[in-house]
């Protein structure tokens, strides 16, 4: 599609701007994708000219540096304790046993291991002074795939500090030799409530979420490449190992599952669009619907304007399994909306709002309905701050020249709300996408899809990608190594979903424009 | 003023006291609406005739044999869980992200960036595909089932640095020159975040207690996985949960009723005296976002 010029672009009706810009978005996809290769191929080349860099620095190092810096090479630390750096010195030092005793007492082990992830698994042996059989346990595949990936991180750290020290000592040459005095260790120890605060007050929360983040995160990502679930759980019963891309097969083959059962793929499919429909009118119902409810009661002329908030606010404060799980209960068969309907005489069964196979989409919309409950007070809260903070004299200029009410909305402030939560919306789709609460709370995934479920646990009409990765994991069989493609999968959803919309937002900000 | 115009102001008049009156009435429609469930659900926990899902709301024989029950199951053993969880959690995790929010507000180091990219990108990966190790590796340390509290407050605590977005965008507020004019007075950057800035974050201190509260007093997920087939491990979700399945609901529903009122009760009332600094929180997070 070619670039129009200003001029011919203004000239389009509406619909062929929108046409347009779509035109445009969808071509420059190619380019898109070129020039992300491209730049990572740059990034490659400049890694690598900066590792050769790195390389020629610590030659360099070694060979000018004097016997004290020359020794630091193999004992860390050594340089900074022979120049009176008496802190830095003991740290290194300490670093360097640590490491070395861990290596050889049992990170060369799980380093070893890591390749096959265990290899005897555990055995049934009879016992002659228990006069009984007794099993012996051997190897531990998750350990082994833990700890392996563990000492690979530590190795990493090694590396890094051991180069810290390198360049430590050059540095220390060069200030010696240019007649300055180095830092001591209670200039250092200055250091870390001064210059070096943001690393103090970081070291906690980093290693949080390194540990219970990143760690776990990469580790699933690995046992998606294995066969690890209840059934191999690489301990009591049986080895887990590496399977390849035997499991991405398995989740993306259309071929059905014994006994005809529709196939994995074909699962993923329809719980996929049925994610993305949810996330979509959960996300958006909520947006109208709460700005409406937050201008209805800003609106002049409306008494008990914090009376009407605080009853909303109040709702969001009763914990979601208490209003979910009571919310699902009234809806239930024998609940109260049936038996008032019933009282009533407007139907003469009870509606079967969640467990009705034949009619997945009254559960669906049911569950959108319900999420409009939980999401309207928060969102009426979000826009009354930015509906205030629309600037006055905008409308005022409007309703003199005779803008209607509702030609205000469509040009000010709606124009004006998207623009600033634009970002809040996307946040808002994607958190939607994994909102697990809402529909296992209410559902728990009902009713049942039984063409799909029993290929791969008990998926539901209403499960969304984030309910059935929990439902794999919670049965007997703990399918893992599925949850984890489930996982994998999610990630790329969600990833490929914010990197369009933010190339497509009118309103990405620079962070700093708010200071 | 000609008669016609005053004709037309009072058209205007009317036709705004109509749209007042119309919108007056949906908002008590919708208070109502969002109301009915909690009125419904203090109703049923006096409800004494039958302790099952029944289809109407006002009990015929009141009564507090639900709460009196409550007290005989292990629900107080749940409800101490979960209080000592989320006050563990409200304390550890406040200082956590202030840490984390603070620093990137106010320092610009190489590693900012970087670090604040790999966040939103780790982000995007499901939380729960984690508990799947976390659970092995805390059992492994002996903190699961009947040890669930400590091992859950661990797993509460340690990520939240991740959700640092409203409180820097309260420091953000902040302006710099303050820490300009401390650091000329000699005032180390501890000393300027303990003396200067600490003061002055009230508000967003509140706010990011509450939330850190509300977070495990509520939460199931976790809780399940990690309390897995023990009752003395369990919070109030999970406990509460087990008892509407299939096998308990006509005996547990109406103690499930007087146990919800019971975990909204706390938060509900710290709610009330709290909901500005609340209200300041969401509204200003979602702006920054």
């Amino acid at each position: 599609m070619t670039q129009l010029s200003d001029l011919e672009f203004l000239k389009l009706s509406k619909g062929q701007k929108f046409g347009y810009r779509l035109g445009r978005f969808f071509t420059g996809i190619p380019k898109a994708i070129g020039n992300f290769f491209l730049k990572i191929g740059n990034g490659l080349k400049k890694a690598g000219s900066a590792i050769g860099r790195e390389f020629a620095d610590i030659v360099n190092t070694f060979i000018h540096g004097d016997w004290k810096t020359k020794l630091s090479f193999f004992i860390m630390g050594f340089g900074c304790l022979a120049r009176g750096q008496i802190l830095r010195g003991l740290l290194f030092l300490l670093f360097e046993i640590v490491f070395i005793s861990y290596m050889i007492l049992s990170g060369g082990y799980w380093l070893s291991m890591l390749p096959s992830l265990g290899k005897v698994g555990p055995s049934e042996e009879y016992n002659e002074v228990l006069d009984a059989y007794t099993t012996t346990y051997h190897d531990n595949s998750f350990q082994i795939l833990l700890y392996g990936v563990l000492t690979i991180f530590f190795i990493i750290a090694f590396i890094y500090t051991w180069r810290v020290n390198v360049k430590q000592n050059k540095m220390a040459e060069k200030i010696l030799a240019s007649g300055k005095k180095l830092k001591s260790g209670k200039d250092d120890l200055r250091s870390v409530v001064d210059d070096q605060f943001h690393k103090t007050l970081l070291a906690l929360p980093v290693t949080g979420i390194f540990i219970f983040t990143v760690l776990p995160i990469l580790f699933m990502i690995l046992v998606a490449f294995t066969n690890y679930d209840g059934t191999h759980n690489g301990y009591t019963n049986s080895l887990f190992t590496w399977v390849g891309l035997d499991n991405f097969n398995t989740m993306l083959s259309w071929s059905g599952g014994s006994g005809g059962t529709q196939s994995y793929a074909a699962t993923f499919g329809e719980v996929l669009i049925w994610t993305l429909i949810w996330a979509f009118f959960a996300t958006f119902t909520n947006y109208f619907l709460g700005m409406f409810v937050a201008m209805a009661i800003n609106k002049k002329g409306i008494k008990f304007k914090k009376g009407w908030r605080t009853i909303l606010v109040l709702t969001i404060a009763i914990p979601q399994f208490i209003s979910l799980l009571y919310v699902s209960k009234m809806f239930a068969k024998n609940g109260i909306i049936n038996g008032f309907l019933l009282d009533m005489g407007w139907i003469t069964q009870a509606i079967d709002f969640f467990g009705d196979a034949s009619r997945p989409w009254l559960a669906r919309v049911t569950v959108i309905l319900i999420n409009i409950w939980i999401g309207i007070p928060y969102l009426m809260l979000i826009t009354t701050g930015i509906l205030m903070n629309i600037p006055a004299d905008l409308y005022e200029s409007a309703k003199i020249d005779g803008a209607s009410g509702w030609q205000q909305y469509r040009k000010i402030t709606l124009p004006y709300m998207l623009f600033v939560t634009g970002p809040y919306l996307l946040t808002s789709f994607t958190g939607n996408m994994n909102n697990f609460n809402v529909i296992y709370l209410l559902t728990a995934g009902a009713p049942t899809n039984a063409a799909a479920s029993s290929a791969s646990g008990s998926v539901g009409y209403t499960d969304l990608l984030i309910t059935w990765l929990f439902k794999i994991t919670m049965g007997a069989e703990s399918k893992y190594y599925l949850a984890s493609v489930i996982g994998i999968l999610v990630f790329v959803v969600v990833a490929l979903i914010s990197l369009i919309v933010y190339n497509l937002l009118p309103s990405i900000k620079n962070e700093e424009d708010f200071r | 003023m000609s008669e016609a115009t005053a004709k037309r102001h009072m058209g205007l008049k009317t036709s705004r006291a109509i749209s007042n009156t119309a919108i007056h009435v949906l908002l008590i429609v919708i208070s109502i609406i969002w109301l009915i469930p909690f009125v419904c659900i203090v109703l049923q926990s006096f409800r004494v005739e039958n302790t099952g899902p029944v289809g109407y709301v006002m009990p015929k024989v009141w009564g507090t044999d639900n709460y009196v029950k409550l007290f005989q199951t292990d629900f107080p053993r749940w409800y101490t869980n979960t209080f000592i969880a989320a006050l563990a959690t409200a304390v550890l995790q406040t200082i956590i992200v202030l840490c984390m929010s603070y620093t990137l507000s106010r320092f610009r180091f190489k590693m900012r960036q970087p670090l604040m990219r790999f966040m939103l990108i780790l982000g995007m990966f499901p939380g729960m595909l984690s508990m799947i190790i976390l659970y092995r590796v805390l059992k492994d340390l002996g903190l699961t089932q009947a040890n669930a509290v400590p091992g859950l407050i661990l797993v509460y605590v340690a990520s939240s640095g991740m959700g640092y977005y409203v409180s820097k965008g309260f420091f953000d507020t902040i302006p710099m020159s303050l820490d300009e004019a401390a650091r000329v007075d000699g005032a180390t950057r501890a000393k300027i975040l303990y003396k200067i800035i600490l003061p002055l974050s009230k508000p967003i201190v509140i706010y990011t207690v509450l939330t850190a509260f509300m977070g495990p007093w509520g939460d199931y997920v976790f809780a399940r996985y990690i309390a897995f087939g023990t009752s003395a491990g369990k919070n109030v979700a999970v406990g509460l949960y087990d008892w509407l399945n299939k096998d308990q609901i006509s005996n547990c529903y109406t103690m499930f009723c007087a146990g919800g009122v019971l975990v909204a009760l706390p938060v509900t009332i710290l709610f009330l005296f709290l909901q500005k600094y609340y209200v300041e929180g969401v509204t200003g997070g979602a702006v920054k976002g």
